[in-house]
């Protein structure tokens, strides 16, 4: 699906990461592999250190925490939030929406939207489209989008396939109207025919958790997890990234008529480093303009990897230039989507810790 | 070639003998962490850059298999 919007831009990002680091070298052991092969993923897969919060922190705990910074210096008034979208797939309770305990902690005004979204890997390039939208109304001039997960919560430690790759973190965004005559292009695809590629068994009303589904056991691979954990079907959407996104991206280029070689940054989504680095060769796209660091940084946060990527590589950047950005989101769901914007100067992009 | 291939086989996973077996999937002698490792491997020492389409289990299921998908790939 085609969608183009007009007069809004991106005017600030916050991204807030759990201080505490946790390094692939400790969690060796807790994985069947040998002591070659996991060296060898470290460099292939991006294997190294992943921000994950140590206790039971939430979602909303990493946004009232990033919002709270943003007030305090002065970057956004409380009552000029018109919006506030909330995609995360690990909400403080299934009732009431996360973004709603969000408004009433920060004490926020009664004349405005607060929604969540359960979207995943192209949860940002979903809820800017969210935001766009919402900004199209008279009464709405400034929307906060969230991206926010905990995820390391629910991916079992003895899981080599997620584990050492699942990252937690928050990402604010400040949307706005703007006069600038640029126009947001945007390319938006789903497949719920492969909807449990990547699941969560367990925990729903479906199949409610009992002691039964927290139990652990062992797949054919050597994976143990509960039906409590995060499952994922790696091939499966390794094969899905392989072939939905490239022809995504051309796309998008030829919808915005902006050829490849004309924008700046691919801002992608980072599941591993060895699918990225496949993707930027089969696109003809330097590395350079496609930064493959986050993984290896900081883990897979999700929806929050795009505006990591952007906040970690060029926050700086940003906050004095503009780009011409082409940012990709693809997972969960099965959705793939992609939007190429301006971007920049904004008024901040920074990337702060959470301590616990 | 199919030497080359053998030895990174072997270098992978040493307790198997890859050259008397027809099915290393099959078989569980690679799981998708060795493919991805042996992508890698494969890449360097043919100077191949194998798409990502390609990296299916078949392509990875035996010699004559692996020899194909070396030619088939172009850098």
């Amino acid at each position: 699906m085609r969608l183009s919007f007009k007069n809004k831009k991106i005017s600030g990002i916050l991204v807030v990461v759990p201080a505490n680091v946790a390094l692939f070298e400790d969690e060796m052991g807790n994985y069947e592999f040998s002591i070659e092969t996991s060296i060898k993923l470290k460099e292939t897969m991006g294997y190294n250190q992943h921000r994950i919060v140590a206790g039971n922190v939430c979602v909303s705990d990493l946004c009232v925490f990033g919002l709270n910074w943003i007030f305090e210096k002065g970057l956004l008034k409380k009552e000029d939030i018109d919006a506030l979208i909330l995609v995360t797939e690990t909400p403080d309770y299934i009732i009431p929406p996360t973004s709603n305990v969000i408004q009433g902690e920060l004490g926020l005004k009664e004349d405005m939207i607060c929604m969540d979204i359960n979207q995943g890997c192209a949860g940002y390039e979903i809820g800017l489209i969210q935001a766009f939208m919402l900004l199209e109304q008279d009464t709405i001039n400034k929307v906060v989008l969230l991206n926010a997960e905990v995820m390391s919560r629910k991916v079992s430690k003895r899981d080599r396939n997620s584990f050492p790759l699942s990252g937690d973190g928050a990402s604010i965004t400040i949307v706005e109207k703007s006069s600038s005559p640029s126009n947001i292009f945007a390319e938006i695809k789903m497949d719920g025919s492969g909807a449990f590629a990547i699941q969560i068994p367990a925990g729903g009303m479906r199949l409610p958790s009992s002691p039964a589904t927290c139990i652990e056991q062992k797949d054919d691979a050597g994976n143990w997890r509960s039906l409590d954990n995060l499952v994922m079907k790696g091939d499966e959407v390794f094969m899905f990234v392989q072939k939905k996104v490239p022809p995504l991206i051309e796309e998008v280029c030829e919808f915005s008529g902006m050829p490849k070689d004309e924008i700046d940054y691919f801002m992608f989504h980072q599941p591993n480093k060895f699918m990225l680095r496949k993707l930027a060769r089969k696109l003809k796209i330097p590395e350079a303009k496609l930064p493959t660091n986050i993984v290896e940084n900081f883990g897979n946060s999700s929806g929050v990897t795009v505006p990591l990527n952007i906040a970690f590589n060029i926050g700086e950047r940003l906050e004095k230039e503009e780009f011409k950005m082409c940012l990709a989101g693809f997972g969960i769901g099965l959705v793939w989507g992609a939007i190429i914007m301006d971007m920049g100067p904004l008024d901040f992009c920074n990337l702060i810790e959470y301590q616990e | 070639m199919e030497t080359k291939i053998l030895e990174i086989l072997n270098s992978l996973h040493p307790e198997f003998d890859f050259s008397a077996t027809s099915d290393f999937i099959a078989n569980g002698m690679l799981d998708s962490f060795d493919i991805v490792a042996l992508v890698d491997q494969l890449e360097d020492a043919f100077d191949v850059e194998i798409d990502g389409e390609d990296i299916v289990p078949e392509n990875f299921s035996s010699i004559k298999a692996l020899v194909g998908l070396i030619n088939k790939s172009s850098k």
